[in-house]
């Protein structure tokens, strides 16, 4: 319990997905205007993440690594070089079934994340959580955890940069540095913040 | 869009119209390569390859792929090009691939690659697509290579791994500044590098959310 517990708390903050690996940076700095859009995003990141990462993980172990077909007769074969296309293939049918059953069932969660839905599919820290997963060798229970801790990590960074953003445009910046180069340059602050977490080690 | 001349086409996306600076497209898997010149040329040419030949082939197919399954049309032409391309460097240079680890995999959802296959080649020949995709891979490589320059040759005082700047570790002169190699300063570069190429390129400056109004109350004092 401990070790998930620490796994979890190291995915949220240390390893943190927008912050240390610069992960769903698009979406990151395109969607952050708003507070409520931000957490929109949030949660949909969330819900995606914590289970899209267990999904690619069961099918890694058990179809595409190298003797995971064993129990069909074909202990040699290695489909490992299949892998990044089965999690985009993966990620991008789950993001549409989430999409028709979030509209059928829960029909206001489903408004309030609106185009954001669609646009996770090509979110980098959704694809880079499972190449993550299959990196570390993370089995079925941390891979659910770290696919949680990991959604979580970064909607708390998308909210937080939202939050700054909107006390940040009434404030007189540079002609040129206005918009983007500001953000960026905040960003990179929050980054610094959070590094002072890598000491941490759990 | 048929008038566009090839030279435009090409050499837009680097300056005038970076996918970096000026779209937002792509930031995603480039800023943690850019420790060392030689990941960052490696990685901005993997880009501008798989780019350029999604841009040729979705322009190919463009008028046969039905409107509502087009992402996912694009998705398996990309994501195929990225295996290719993981594979070659795994065979040919295994220690970069190990090095770029889980970024080449994220060439897949680079916004770069989706961006221009969508904006671009759905509409355009295939030819000028080709280019439209070098280009905007070319844009991409150079902010790329402009931030590991900074990065490398005040990080670590090397460029492309060779000493430029003898450090103090090795009884040179030069103190390394250590926060270069950390991930935040990527952000301040790429940050300041938007700021001096807008200095340049005026035209690229956003508007501002509100103006500052002059007083227009005299003060009471």
């Amino acid at each position: 319990m401990e070790h998930y517990l620490s796994l979890f708390v190291k995915a949220v903050f240390i390893e943190n997905m927008a912050l240390a690996f610069f992960l769903g940076m698009c979406t990151f700095l395109a969607i952050s205007k708003k507070i409520e859009a931000a957490v929109g995003l949030g949660i949909a990141v969330i819900v995606v993440l914590a289970i899209t990462v267990p999904i690619n993980n069961l099918i890694y172990t058990n179809l595409l690594r190298e003797g995971a077909l064993a129990w069909a007769g074909y202990p040699e074969v290695d489909l490992s070089f299949l892998g990044l296309l089965t999690y985009i293939g993966v990620i991008a049918a789950l993001v549409q079934i989430l999409e028709m059953v979030l509209d059928k069932y829960f029909q206001d969660l489903y408004n309030a994340l609106g185009v954001f839905l669609p646009l996770i599919t090509v979110n980098c820290a959704i694809m880079g959580a499972s190449l993550f997963m299959v990196e570390r060798d993370y089995n079925f229970g941390e891979s659910v955890v770290y696919g949680l801790g990991a959604g979580v990590g970064w909607a708390l960074a998308i909210v937080a940069l939202a939050g700054i953003r909107e006390k940040l445009k009434y404030s007189d910046v540079p002609d040129g540095l206005r918009g983007l180069g500001i953000t960026f340059i905040t960003v990179g602050l929050m980054s610094l913040g959070f590094m002072s977490f890598s000491g941490i080690s759990l | 869009m048929s008038n566009v001349s090839v030279k435009e086409v090409l050499f837009s996306p680097i300056f005038s119209n970076n996918p970096i600076a000026l779209q937002i497209l792509g930031i995603c898997s480039a800023l943690a390569v850019t420790t060392s010149m030689q990941l960052s040329i490696v990685m901005g040419l993997a880009v501008a390859l798989v780019t350029g030949m999604s841009n040729l082939l979705i322009s190919l197919i463009r008028s046969q792929i039905p409107s509502s399954i087009r992402i996912i049309v694009q998705m398996t032409i990309i994501a195929s090009l990225v295996i290719v391309v993981d594979q070659i460097l795994r065979a040919y240079a295994y220690e970069m691939s190990k090095q770029l680890s889980v970024f080449v995999g994220l060439i897949i959802t680079n916004c770069i690659v989706m961006g221009r296959a969508e904006a671009f080649a759905m509409q355009n020949k295939p030819g000028i697509s080709f280019l439209d995709g070098v280009g905007n891979g070319l844009g991409y490589l150079v902010l790329l290579v402009a931030v590991a320059f900074f990065r490398e040759l005040f990080g670590a005082g090397k460029l492309f791994g060779i000493e430029i700047l003898a450090t103090i570790n090795d009884g040179g002169w030069y103190v390394p500044n250590g926060m270069l190699l950390l991930p935040p300063s990527a952000f301040f570069i790429i940050g300041l590098l938007i700021w001096a190429l807008r200095e340049w390129k005026k035209d690229q400056v956003e508007a501002p959310d509100f103006e500052v109004s002059s007083h227009t109350v005299k003060e009471a004092f």
